[in-house]
């Protein structure tokens, strides 16, 4: 039996999509069978953002009311092929097209044939959020250091709770270093005082990000790349690993350095 | 140019403070939404608790947060009918 994770935030932008993403092919990568679903019914966008948009034929909706079979619909990954599928979102449809108890039923049956179930959760409360968090096991919220970003992240967290989603997992993104060094942006630890719930992991503001999202290639898959170190600790981190929060300050140079010492680079 | 240098020197503090208090404050506020279910949970459990000691009217109970600008406070209207004699 998988685990199955949904990814939310509350609030739109903060990086939830690109989260599930990175998250999904860092786990492949480690040998695991994953299978990401897109919830955000109407605006499907974690196809793109894997590179998958081409290869769609069915979607979720289909699968749910029984116009195609289940595996018709997992499009497999470019590079993972079988061990990373993606089910996309109906982009022609409304909301409420789908039900909780339907994604229940859906996200049962993926449970059965993968190790991990990603759900990107739309942003919102609203019944987008209902559907994504009906079959979830855990959940992991993404904020960014912003006020509103925090703000929605602490309504959620209560949400989660009220649906007994207990213990959620923080993902703090896009942290810039020198800016909390000058104090013009909020700290790990000033986030964790406020919303006190675990840090599952922090990945710095990266124009990496920007650039492998418009190739549809994960940055996790960068070996260079300090954002991709940062999810590729997230997931050490969800594989039960223990893996030290990432040195934001420390400078790129000396980044490069260390992995040339530990032999890491390739 | 003065906040620069005063910045260089760690004179002043970022607005991340500004970030942080205004953030505590409006999160008391969000946080301080007690769901019906959960204020008619603790309604009953005062009643069960006062009555020990008063006899009160339990229609007219009313439990509410109350939220002003920098602290919320729970307050609770309770008719009281009678005081029991005997209790310590």
């Amino acid at each position: 039996m998988g685990k199955v994770i949904v990814v939310t935030s509350g609030k739109g932008g903060v990086g939830k999509t690109t989260t599930t993403a990175n998250l999904g092919t860092g786990l492949a990568a480690m040998g695991q069978k994953v299978c990401l679903v897109d919830t955000d019914i109407g605006l499907r966008n974690l196809d793109v953002v894997m590179g998958l948009e081409n290869r769609i034929v069915y979607d979720l909706l289909h699968v749910v009311e029984g116009q195609c079979r289940l595996r018709q619909a997992l499009i497999k990954d470019k590079q993972y092929g079988d061990r990373l599928v993606l089910l996309p979102a109906p982009q022609t449809r409304e909301k409420d097209a789908v039900t909780p108890e339907q994604m229940k039923q859906l996200v049962k049956e993926l449970k059965e044939d993968f190790d991990f179930v990603l759900l990107d959760c739309p942003a919102g409360i609203e019944h987008g959020f209902k559907n994504a968090i009906a079959g979830a096991d855990s959940a992991i919220v993404v904020t960014t250091p912003e006020i509103a970003a925090v703000r929605d992240a602490d309504r959620i967290i209560g949400l989660l709770e009220a649906e007994g989603l207990y213990e959620p997992q923080l993902i703090i993104n896009r942290v810039r270093p020198g800016m909390v060094r000058r104090g013009d942006m909020m700290s790990i630890s000033d986030i964790d005082d406020i919303l006190a719930i675990e840090i599952l992991g922090v990945v710095p503001d990266d124009p990496d990000i920007i650039v492998s999202t418009n190739k549809g290639e994960p940055v996790v898959t960068n070996s260079r790349s300090r954002s991709g170190q940062a999810y590729r600790n997230i997931v050490r981190r969800l594989l039960g690993e223990d893996v030290p929060l990432m040195d934001l300050n420390e400078r790129k140079v000396m980044h490069w350095f260390k992995r040339l010492l530990s032999g890491e680079a390739h | 140019m003065f906040e620069f240098l005063s910045r260089l020197f760690g004179g002043s503090d970022g607005s991340k403070n500004r970030a942080k208090e205004r953030l505590r404050l409006v999160l008391v506020h969000d946080r301080a939404s007690l769901s019906p279910g959960l204020l008619e949970a603790l309604k009953e459990d005062l009643i069960q608790v006062i009555t020990k000691y008063l006899e009160i009217d339990e229609e007219g109970l009313e439990v509410n947060l109350d939220k002003s600008d920098d602290s919320v406070a729970l307050i609770a209207n309770i008719p009281v009918k009678n005081v029991k004699r005997g209790t310590k």
